[in-house]
C-alpha cells in the first residue's frame, strides 16, 4: 500500500498538515502574471522558491515558464532585499526585455518587512525602469491563504496597477478569470465571441502556456492581456468575476478604482453554472444568446438524460480548490450524484456555506472541511470509514485511487501525470460534456473490469 | 559523416555575456571558461546567483530536505513553515524506496507541514511545533523525526533544535533532529546538502553497533535511488559478493544510518553532496572513502574493481572480473547496433553537483562528444579535482554553514587499513580520498559553465545546435521549443534506471530514441515547406 500508515479513524489535529490540498500563495501570483503579454514574474525572495514554482508549474502545463527572482542570501534576509530587487530590475530589463515585470513577495521578504511599493519606486527613481516599462507588484504572504489567495492578490494588483478611468466608456465587459486552464480562457473568449460581446478577459494564458512548438522558442509568447487592454479595463460598462476566491478581488478593485460595477458569477464548470455566467454576460452586454449555444447546451443535457443511469447515486470524493470544487460539485448534483466528502485546504467561510446551500436536498450530511487540517489524509479517512465510487482532484489524488482501488478522475491543479486539462477546456458547455466523458469513461471501465463475464456489456 | 565546425571558444565565451549590464558580465564571465585538461583553468563555482538571472538553482532547503533526507523511507520529515515548501518537495525527485514488506514503515508518499500561519510568524512557531511533532508521533508512530527550517523560521527565531531535544526527552522511542536549512543559506542547494550530512552524522551515525555481517561491506554514498539506480547498483554489489551497510541515502532506512559505521569502506557516487560525510565518518571511525562511478558501462566496471582492489581479496577480485564479463557483451551489443546513430552527435549537460560529470561517460560511449557542461550547485573541487580545495576562499556565504569539529571516537575508532596501507594502495594506481573532478575528463576548447543562466543556455543552443542537451524540468520545454530534446538528468524523464550496466542500456536506448525521434522533423507544416519552385510555380 502507497499510504500505508492511513487508518480510518480520523484523529484530532490542531498543528499538523499531512498530505495538504493546497499550496502556497507565491505560485499562485506567478500563475496569474504568465497571463500578461510581454511579462516576466519575478519572485522577491530565495530562489528556492522561484525553482520550486516554476517546476511545478513546467510539470502541470508542460511548456516553458520563464520567472526569475532576488536570490536572496542570509546577508539580505538581515539587511532587507531592497538591493536584491532593485539589481533584479535592471537585469531582468537589460537581458530578458520583459515590457512588464510582475514581482510577487515570499514568506522570507514579508517576514523580515520588505515593502515591495516602496522598492519599485526606489528602482524607478533609479532610472532603473525604462520608458515605457511597467513594474507591478502584489503582496503574496506564503503564511496566508493558499496559492489561490495568490493569484487573486496578483489579479488584483493588475486591476489595480493598470486600469485607467478615462472617462469615456467603452463598449466592453471586463472578464476577471478565476484560476482556470488556459483551454478555459480560450472557451470563455470563444463563448464571448459567439455572443458578440467584446470582452477584456484578464490574466489570460491562453497561447502562452499552450504555445505551439515550432522549433523556435519565443520568451513572451503571443498570448496574454497587454498593458493596453488592461488600463482600458477602467472604462468597461461592467466587470464580472468568475470565482470568489480567485477572481472576485480583480473585480473589487476595479469597482475601486475606476467605478467599474463588478458582479462575482462561478467559474462555468457544469450546467447551471454556464448558463449563469452566460445570462450574467448577455445582460451585461444587451445581447441575446445565440442559437449555436442553445444548441451546445442542449448537446450537454442531451448527454445527461441518454446517461443519467450511470451517474446517478454514485458517492464522490473530492479535493481541490474552492472555486473549481464550487461549481463541479453543483454539476454533480445535478448529474444526481452524491459528493459525499470535500476537502480544501484554502480558507474561507464563503466554501462550506455555497457546498452547504448546493447539497442541502442531495446530501445534507456531506463532510466539508476547508482551511486548516483539511487535507489529504482527512479525506482519505472519510473515504476508508464511508466509501465512494469515484475520487476527483489533482495528480496526488493518484495515491488515493490506487489504495482504494478508486475510479479517479484529474481536476484541478496540479496534475503532472497526464495532458490535456491544458488543451481541453473544462468550462462552458463543452467543458461540460468534457468532464461528463471523463467521468463516464473511468465509472464505466470500472463496471466494464468488474463485471461478471455473463453480463459484460457490449451496449451501454 | 563530416566533421562539425564549431565556432571559437573564445568568441562564444564573448557572445554569452556580451549583453549583460558590466558588472554582470564580469562575474559570470569567471564562471565560464574554456577548459585545458591539462593546465585546468580555474572555474568561479559555488558563488551567490546574481538577482534577476534565471537559474537553474534551488535552496538549501531543497538540498537538505529534498535530496539527502527525501529518500530514506521510514523518518517523518515534518517541514517547519508555511506549506509551500513540503508540497513542493512532496514525491517529486522519484527516489524509489522499496519497503521490506507490508508492514515495513514507508513515509515517503506522505506530505507533513506545520503550516504556519501569520500568528505564528508574528508570535512564534515553537508551540505549534511541538504539538504537530506530538500528532505526528501519536498517528504514525516512527522512529525518527527530522524537523526543517524554512526561511521564516530562522527569521523569527524558532529554535528548532531546542524544541527537537525536548520532543525527544519526553517521547523517549523517537529520535528528533532539526535541520536549519533555511532556504536563504548559502547560495544554493549545496549548503542543504551540507547542513543534512552534519545533522545526520551528529544525530544517527553510530547509534548501532550490530554487526549485520559480510566480508566486505561499504556504504553507498550519495546515491538517492532515482528511478532505481541503487537497486541495479546493488544487484551488482550483490553479484560480486559486496554487502552494501548502508545508502546515502537511497532506498534507505533509519537504521542503515545508524549502523553505517560498521562498514569497512565509504564508496562516493556525487561527491558534490556528501563528501562531508565520508570525511567526518573516516576522522571519526576510521573509514577510508573512495570516488566511485556507476553511470556508464566502463565507469561501472572499473567502479567494482576498485572497490575489489582495496580490500585486496584475491577471490573479489576475479568474482568481480567474473561479474564484469558476464554483463559487458549484452551492453557492448547494444552499443554497437545504436552507436552508428548516436556516433558524432554533440551533448550539453548543465546540471547538478555530479551528473554533469558522470553522463559524460554515457554519451562517450555512444560516441558523441559532450562539448559543453556545468554544474548547478558544484563548487570548484568538482571541477577541478580536489587538489584545489586548500586554495578556496571560503566567502560570506559559505562561512554560515558549520563545519563540525570531528575526532576520533575513543572506542569506535578503528582504522580500516594503515596510512602505510592506503599509501601502498594509492601507489598502486588506486585514488582513496581522491577526486579529480570534471574538468581533466573534457576535452580542450570545451566549455565549462557553473551555474548557467537561460540567456547563456539560449544562446549556447544557437551557437553549436547540439543535437541533445541534458538539464532540468524547467529547462526541458524550453530548450525542447527550440527544437533541441532535453534529457532530464534530476528525473530521467521518468525512465531509468541509468546506473549499473542494465542502466546504460536504458540511457542508450533513451537517448537514441531522443536524438533520432521522428518528430523533430515534423515541426514546420507542409505549407510552410514550399520549395522555391513550387512558389514560382503558383507565381505563373
Amino acid at each position: 500500500m502507497l499510504l500505508r500508515h492511513t487508518t480510518n479513524k480520523p484523529v484530532e489535529r490542531h498543528a499538523l498538515t499531512v498530505n495538504p490540498a493546497k499550496t502556497c500563495q507565491p505560485i499562485g501570483a506567478m500563475y496569474a502574471a504568465l497571463g500578461i503579454h510581454g511579462c516576466l514574474p519575478h519572485s522577491h525572495g530565495s530562489q528556492g522558491c522561484c525553482s520550486y514554482h516554476r517546476s511545478t508549474l513546467t510539470r502541470h502545463y508542460k511548456e516553458p515558464v520563464m520567472a526569475a527572482t532576488s536570490s536572496f542570501t542570509e546577508g539580505s534576509s538581515v539587511f532587507g532585499g531592497q538591493a536584491n530587487l532593485v539589481t533584479a530590475i535592471n537585469n531582468m530589463f537589460t537581458i530578458y526585455e520583459p515590457d512588464i515585470i510582475a514581482v510577487h513577495s515570499t514568506c522570507l521578504s514579508e517576514t523580515i518587512g520588505d515593502d515591495l511599493q516602496q522598492i519599485v519606486k526606489k528602482a524607478k527613481d533609479d532610472g532603473k525602469i525604462p520608458e515605457g516599462k511597467h513594474v507591478i507588484y502584489a503582496p503574496t504572504p506564503s503564511f496566508v491563504g493558499s496559492h489561490v489567495t495568490g493569484y487573486a492578490n496578483m489579479v488584483a494588483a493588475m486591476a489595480d496597477q493598470f486600469a485607467e478611468s478615462t472617462g469615456e466608456k467603452l463598449d466592453q465587459i471586463n472578464i476577471v478569470a478565476g484560476w482556470m486552464e488556459p483551454a478555459d480562457m480560450r472557451e470563455i473568449k470563444r463563448l464571448s465571441k459567439s455572443l458578440g460581446v467584446t470582452i477584456r478577459l484578464f490574466p489570460d494564458t491562453s497561447d502562452v502556456l499552450d504555445a505551439p512548438q515550432t522549433g523556435k522558442h519565443v520568451f513572451y509568447p503571443k498570448g496574454g492581456v497587454t498593458a493596453e487592454e488592461l488600463k482600458s479595463t477602467g472604462d468597461s460598462k461592467s466587470t464580472i468575476a468568475l470565482g470568489c476566491f480567485s477572481g472576485e478581488p480583480g473585480g473589487i478593485a476595479l469597482d475601486k478604482k475606476c467605478k467599474v460595477p463588478s458582479k462575482t458569477e462561478d467559474i462555468p464548470v457544469g450546467l447551471q453554472a454556464t448558463d449563469r455566467f452566460l445570462m450574467a454576460l448577455s445582460k451585461a452586454a444587451g445581447v441575446r444568446i445565440p442559437e449555436e449555444i442553445s444548441d451546445e447546451r442542449g448537446r450537454l443535457v442531451d448527454l445527461m438524460t441518454d446517461m443519467e443511469q450511470y451517474f446517478d447515486g454514485k458517492r464522490v470524493a473530492l479535493f481541490g480548490d474552492p472555486d473549481d470544487l464550487i461549481p463541479l460539485t453543483e454539476f454533480l448534483v445535478d448529474l444526481n450524484m452524491k459528493p459525499v466528502h470535500i476537502v480544501s485546504g484554502t480558507p474561507g467561510k464563503r466554501f462550506e456555506q455555497r457546498m452547504r446551500e448546493i447539497l442541502k436536498d442531495s446530501v445534507p450530511d456531506a463532510n466539508i472541511k476547508n482551511g486548516p487540517q483539511a487535507d489529504m489524509l482527512l479525506l482519505h479517512q472519510w473515504i476508508k470509514k464511508e466509501p465512494v465510487d469515484l475520487l476527483i482532484g489533482n495528480t496526488y489524488g493518484k495515491y488515493i485511487a490506487r489504495d482504494e482501488d478508486l475510479p479517479f478522475v484529474r481536476y484541478g491543479f496540479p496534475i503532472v501525470d497526464r495532458v490535456g486539462h491544458s488543451y481541453f477546456p473544462s468550462v462552458g458547455y463543452m467543458g461540460g460534456l468534457r468532464l461528463a466523458e471523463k467521468i463516464l469513461n473511468v465509472l464505466m471501465d470500472r463496471q466494464d473490469r468488474d463485471a461478471p463475464e455473463e453480463s459484460f456489456e457490449l451496449v451501454m | 559523416m563530416e566533421s562539425r565546425k564549431y565556432p571559437e571558444p573564445s568568441v562564444v565565451r564573448e557572445e554569452l555575456i556580451k549583453k549583460y549590464p558590466p558588472k554582470v558580465a564580469k562575474k559570470r564571465g569567471k564562471a565560464i571558461v574554456i577548459n585545458d585538461p591539462e593546465t585546468i583553468p580555474p572555474v568561479q563555482a559555488n558563488i551567490r546567483t546574481i538577482p534577476g538571472i534565471i537559474s537553474q538553482r534551488g535552496c538549501s532547503y531543497a538540498g537538505c530536505k529534498g535530496v539527502v533526507l527525501g529518500p530514506t523511507r521510514d523518518i517523518v520529515n515534518l517541514v517547519h513553515g508555511p506549506i509551500g515548501c513540503s508540497f513542493y518537495a512532496w514525491l517529486t525527485r522519484r527516489n524509489q524506496t522499496r519497503p521490506d514488506g507490508p508492514d515495513d514503515k514507508n513515509y515517503m508518499t506522505y506530505c507533513f507541514s506545520t503550516d504556519m500561519q501569520e500568528e505564528h510568524v508574528v508570535f512564534g512557531g515553537e508551540k505549534k511545533l511541538k504539538e504537530a511533532i506530538q500528532e505526528a508521533y501519536d498517528i504514525f508512530r516512527p522512529k525518527a523525526i527530522g524537523i526543517f527550517s524554512t526561511c521564516p523560521v530562522g527569521l523569527i527565531g524558532d529554535d528548532v533544535h531546542a524544541v527537537a531535544r525536548e520532543m525527544k526527552e519526553k517521547l523517549g522511542d523517537c529520535n528528533i533532529f532539526g535541520f536549519s536549512c533555511e532556504g536563504y543559506k548559502g547560495v544554493s542547494q549545496s549548503a542543504g546538502h551540507h547542513i543534512a550530512n552534519n545533522q545526520v552524522f551528529k544525530h544517527v551515525v553510530g547509534l548501532d553497533d550490530t554487526d549485520k555481517g559480510g566480508k566486505f561491506k561499504i556504504n553507498m554514498l550519495g546515491e538517492y535511488n532515482i528511478g532505481g539506480d541503487a537497486f541495479e547498483i546493488e544487484r551488482l554489489l550483490e553479484k560480486c559478493g559486496i554487502t552494501m551497510v548502508a545508502s546515502f541515502s537511497g532506498n534507505s532506512t533509519v537504521n542503515q544510518f545508524e549502523n553505517s559505521h560498521t562498514a569497512d569502506l565509504n564508496v562516493i557516487m556525487c561527491h558534490r553532496s556528501i563528501n562531508y560525510m565520508a570525511e567526518m565518518m573516516e576522522t571519526k571511525y576510521g573509514i577510508p572513502w573512495m570516488k566511485v562511478n556507476f553511470i556508464g558501462a566502463e565507469s561501472s566496471a572499473k567502479s567494482l574493481r576498485r572497490i575489489a582492489r582495496y580490500f585486496e581479496d584475491e577471490e573479489l577480485m576475479a568474482k568481480v572480473e567474473q561479474v564484469i564479463a558476464e554483463e559487458l557483451p549484452v551492453v557492448q551489443s547494444v552499443i554497437n547496433e545504436i552507436y552508428p546513430r548516436t556516433k558524432g552527435k554533440l551533448a550539453m549537460l548543465f546540471v547538478g553537483g555530479s551528473r554533469a560529470h558522470h553522463y559524460q561517460e554515457l554519451f562517450g560511449e555512444l560516441g558523441m562528444e559532450t562539448i559543453s557542461a556545468g554544474y548547478e550547485f558544484g563548487h570548484r573541487d568538482d571541477y577541478e579535482g580536489r587538489k584545489v580545495i586548500p586554495n578556496i576562499k571560503v566567502d560570506a556565504d559559505s562561512k554560515n554553514i558549520e563545519e563540525l569539529k570531528v575526532t576520533a571516537d575513543p572506542e569506535k575508532f578503528k582504522p580500516r587499513k594503515t596510512e602505510e596501507e592506503l599509501e601502498k594502495l594509492k601507489a598502486e594506481g588506486l585514488d582513496i580520498r581522491e577526486y579529480e573532478g570534471m574538468m581533466p575528463d573534457m576535452k580542450k576548447g570545451s566549455i565549462v559553465i557553473d551555474d548557467i543562466s537561460h540567456y547563456e543556455s539560449e544562446k549556447l543552443i544557437e551557437l553549436y545546435k547540439p543535437d541533445i542537451f541534458c538539464a532540468g524540468i524547467k529547462e526541458k520545454y524550453v530548450v525542447q521549443k527550440m527544437g533541441v530534446p532535453l534529457k532530464q538528468l534530476h528525473s530521467y524523464d521518468y525512465g531509468g534506471p541509468y546506473a549499473g550496466f542494465k542502466g546504460a542500456i536504458n540511457f542508450y536506448r533513451d537517448i537514441d530514441r531522443m536524438v533520432n525521434s521522428r518528430v523533430w522533423k515534423l515541426i514546420q507544416a507542409p505549407w510552410e515547406e514550399t520549395t522555391e519552385l513550387e512558389a514560382n510555380y503558383v507565381t505563373q
